[in-house]
């Protein structure tokens, strides 16, 4: 069935990564000198992995588009980091931190890969502390757990409500040091806009400084891409405003495959959506799920009454409130995974009893809690996410209900790779959520970091001597080859292209409304009908793009519309991607609900039978459609079952 | 949550078209903007109105929109980040302004913060001095196990007050000296809490203030503006603690 090498090693789920390592090739320090490698993107898993490179000796040039790496949108990461230390003796394990994301994944990841990261995941522990990463200690000076969502044990690490903050300010300073001893050159405030392919392999990229706007070439042996997920094709979302997709869409475009777009997490506890003039949803820790009940009313002239203001939440009385989750799903209640409660969600504001004007929130209501362990608790425990909820919305937390609503958050889908962390096209690399690896379906909280810095520390700096074993023998690559002249002068032509057109029309408003036929149609919940009509409208308004644009300013200097207005073209074809993947995939599984694919009761069906499989898009122009790869998903050590939260 | 509309707005703004082109402020009317809208999305409307009349929108720099990566870094009405305490610019609300009010919006002005464009400023002199010295000199692989640091709880704090810090900058296009004490500070106290940080502490100290005033920002003066202004309120408390350990390394020397 599979026509891709995802090149798994043979042997026991638990000696494939200790296997693999003994027989790849290792460079020795005087041939690593001689190789160059370009790191795109300096997040958790770029700034790790390019520290971790110059480390060993290759030459690293890195880039971002921020105007330093520490900006990188792993810094609002909130809750914590995932690892397998067993520190709270509770029976924890690199077994059961790999079955629980396994299973966690809705059973669509790759074992070997999931395997390897939980053997990993110490020794991301150990590494952030020894630069000085402040996580949160017991009063004898160990380090401190919580429990997160879908788990059974204590296992991530946090330093307060900022995890991902501090952890790529220990990334940062990695990399800082390198840039000091001159190892790494980095870039800031530069765009990748073309992936330069020589002779099948890849060999350096285009980018544009976004100060100056001029275009310029950088040659390397291998490329790597760590630029992040594809979550703001969607307009709204938490991602940060500059994230985008363009850097793995144009290698998708050079013939790297794109795997599993559809996976898309919509996280439940966002603050929702105000008006028509928001830019981007706020989310609320999933820890505030730990003492916090979802509820909305049971009546519906009630919400009616709350949507025009006439009544407060308060004046409801308790037999009055449908806590939705609880009475749905008595075992797990207001913890169930993150697809289920925002589905859950949806499904309660559809029937008509959402709670602000616009129909779409429930509340998140935490007066049981304080009634039960003091207000001081609940301050101890969420008091900065209380402060940040009342800057925002001007209500307070501790006296009403918070309102919620489910908003787009991360993307599982990415860069199809194989075990070593190589795309399709040889010689380049996708880390951490630009590929598509290790959570399948729906990623479980606190894991994003975990695989973002196992990607950078421990993973590719092995996996990539592999390649760079055969390119010793390869001179410095040079800007001058015909690839590189014609990679820029297509880049050129694009933003000329996009600045002539000289329509009626700022970017934004393609975005907004990409965005929401994307949400309409590929969003909680998705059936045949809607995704063929997703398709459709999103290739008239490819048209409309190209006919109407407007960007001002100009091509050599400062322009963040003209940033936008390249990146929105490549948005415009990953959204029909994310809706034809979704169509394809006539199954439920995890984040990735098909209307045509449920229960009696409505909850997700899984279809191993015809399913079990990754799906690997290869590009075919513009208006052809992709072709189809698959790889089929082999469980030898986890049995397939269907996941119930009952 | 009353939804209420400011009618009319006016933004007094600084354009400056490159970083050796003479600026200027120009006013500009915003109108029906919700009170729940956060300022970065007036500007916004702003700018989205300016696109339409064909003229060049604000430049300015933002990113997460939540408060934590730093990047947004307006001066409005004369505070950085604007009328409220501790939130950055994103975080700002228009329920703060009210009708027919003129807003006036500014880079951070300091020496080492030269613009680039409009109300965005280059902050690599930060990234410098962090290059400086501000990490312990640890390579990937090779460390001993996390729980054979031990660090008590209130040390494990106090250097999380510190390394809260989001570079920014408002410290320094607050302060009357342009001084970048207190971001210096925040790495240096992070560090010296922490028993990874004490081996080369004294190094580090010296290094990154020595980048620090080699590139042009002014020396600080105990005024404590940098810490009111400070969206994560980090503690001047810390440039006392940078003080002592910069003292005590040149003391060494």
């Amino acid at each position: 069935m599979s026509d891709l090498n995802s090149k798994i090693p043979s042997g026991p789920i638990a000696e494939k990564w200790t296997n693999h390592k003994a027989k790849i090739k290792v460079v020795s320090p005087a041939n690593k000198r001689k190789l160059d490698v370009i790191v795109v993107g300096t997040g958790l898993a770029g700034a790790s992995a390019a520290a971790s490179l110059a480390e060993l000796g290759y030459n690293v040039t890195a880039f971002c588009y921020q105007d330093s790496p520490r900006r990188a949108h792993s810094i609002a990461a909130q809750g914590g980091i995932n690892a397998a230390k067993n520190y709270q003796n509770d029976n924890d394990s690199v077994y059961r931190l790999f079955y629980d994301t396994i299973k966690g994944g809705d059973y669509r990841a790759r074992e070997a890969n999931v395997h390897r990261l939980a053997e990993v995941s110490p020794n991301i522990i150990d590494q952030c502390v020894a630069q000085g990463v402040p996580f949160a200690r017991e009063y004898g000076g160990t380090l401190s757990n919580r429990s997160f969502g879908g788990v059974l044990v204590s296992r991530t690490f946090y330093a307060r409500g900022q995890t991902g903050q501090q952890l790529l300010l220990g990334a940062y300073s990695a990399l800082n040091r390198q840039i000091h001893e001159g190892t790494v050159k980095m870039y800031t405030r530069h765009e990748m806009l073309d992936l330069v392919v020589v002779e099948g392999k890849a060999r350096g990229v285009i980018v544009r400084d976004m100060v100056s706007g001029e275009i310029k070439r950088f040659g390397a042996h291998a490329v790597v891409l760590a630029t992040g997920g594809y979550g703001n094709v969607f307009f709204l979302s938490t991602n940060a405003m500059g994230c985008n997709a363009s850097a793995s869409w144009v290698a998708y475009k050079k013939g790297a495959f794109f795997a599993n777009p559809c996976y898309v997490q919509i996280h439940p506890t966002c603050i929702p959506v105000h008006g028509s003039q928001q830019s981007k949803l706020t989310l609320m820790s999933e820890s505030l799920r730990n003492d916090g009940r979802v509820w909305v009313p049971a009546r519906k002239e009630d919400a009616e009454k709350l949507r025009k203001g006439e009544i407060n939440p308060n004046d409801i009385a308790d037999e009055n409130r449908d806590f939705y989750l609880e009475r749905r799903y008595p075992s797990y209640g207001n913890l169930v995974p993150r697809d289920v409660a925002s589905r859950a969600a949806k499904e309660r504001c559809d029937a008509g009893f959402g709670v602000n004007k616009e129909g779409m929130a429930v509340f998140l209501d935490f007066k049981y809690a304080i009634q039960r362990l003091g207000k001081d608790t609940i301050a101890k425990r969420y008091g900065n996410l209380f402060q940040m909820y009342e800057k925002i919305t001007d209500v307070d937390p501790y006296k009403e209900p918070m309102q919620i609503y489910p908003a787009i958050h991360y993307t599982m889908g990415g860069t199809w790779v194989d075990y070593n962390l190589m795309t399709s096209i040889p010689g380049l690399y996708s880390l951490g959520e630009a590929n598509f690896s290790d959570h399948g379906a729906n990623r479980l909280g606190a894991s994003a970091l975990m695989q973002g810095l196992a990607d950078g520390y421990f993973v590719l700096p092995y996996t990539i001597g592999d390649y760079l074993g055969s390119e010793i023998m390869t001179p410095r690559i040079s800007t001058n080859l015909p690839e590189f002249e014609a990679a820029e002068k297509a880049v050129m032509t694009k933003l000329e292209m996009l600045f002539n057109i000289k329509g009626k029309t700022p970017v934004d408003h393609f975005h907004k409304k990409l965005g929401a036929i994307l949400w309409d149609h590929v969003g909680m919940s998705r059936n045949e009908a809607g995704l063929k009509q997703a398709i459709d409208e999103i290739k008239k308004l490819r048209k409309e793009f190209y006919a109407d644009l407007l960007v001002p300013g100009e091509l050599k200097n400062v322009n963040p519309e003209l940033e936008k207005a390249g990146r929105m073209a490549d948005f415009l074809e990953l959204g029909e991607l994310l809706a034809r993947d979704a169509l394809n995939r006539k199954e439920s599984c995890g984040g990735h609900f098909r209307e045509e694919s449920a229960t009696e009761e409505g909850e997700a069906k899984r279809d191993d039978e015809n399913f079990a499989y990754v799906a690997a898009w290869e590009y075919k122009g513009v208006d052809t459609e992709p072709a189809l790869h698959k790889e089929e998903l082999v469980f030898e050590t986890i049995a397939l079952t269907q996941r119930s939260y009952k | 949550m009353a939804d209420i509309i400011l009618n009319k707005i006016y933004v007094k703004v600084w354009r400056q078209n490159s970083p050796k082109a003479k600026g200027r402020f120009e006013t500009y009317q915003v109108e029906n903007v919700s009170q729940g809208t956060s300022f970065l999305e007036m500007i916004d409307i702003l700018n989205d109105k300016l696109i339409r009349e064909g003229k060049d929108p604000i430049a300015f720099d933002h990113d997460c929109r939540e408060g934590i990566c730093g990047m947004c870094s307006m001066y409005v009405n004369g505070h950085a980040h604007g009328p409220d305490t501790e939130v950055t610019t994103c975080q700002l609300h228009m329920r703060k302004f009210s009708e027919g009010q003129t807003i006036v919006v500014e880079p951070w002005r300091a020496a080492a913060f030269p613009v680039i464009k409009d109300v965005m400023v280059d902050r690599t002199a930060f990234e410098k001095i962090q290059q400086a010295g501000g990490y312990v000199s640890v390579n990937t692989g090779g460390v001993p196990d996390g729980n054979v640091i031990l660090i008590g709880q209130d040390d494990a704090e106090e250097a999380m007050d510190a390394a809260a810090c989001i570079g920014c900058g408002a410290c320094v296009a607050t302060c009357k000296n342009s001084s970048a004490m207190l971001f210096v500070a925040a790495k240096v106290s992070q560090l010296a809490k922490l028993p990874q940080g004490k081996i080369e502490a004294k190094k580090r100290a010296k290094a990154m203030v020595a980048k620090m005033d080699e590139l042009g920002f002014g020396s600080c003066t105990n005024t404590g503006g940098c810490e009111l202004a400070c969206p994560k309120s980090i503690s001047i408390a810390h440039i006392a603690r940078l003080n002592r350990e910069y003292l005590s390394a040149k003391l060494s020397d």
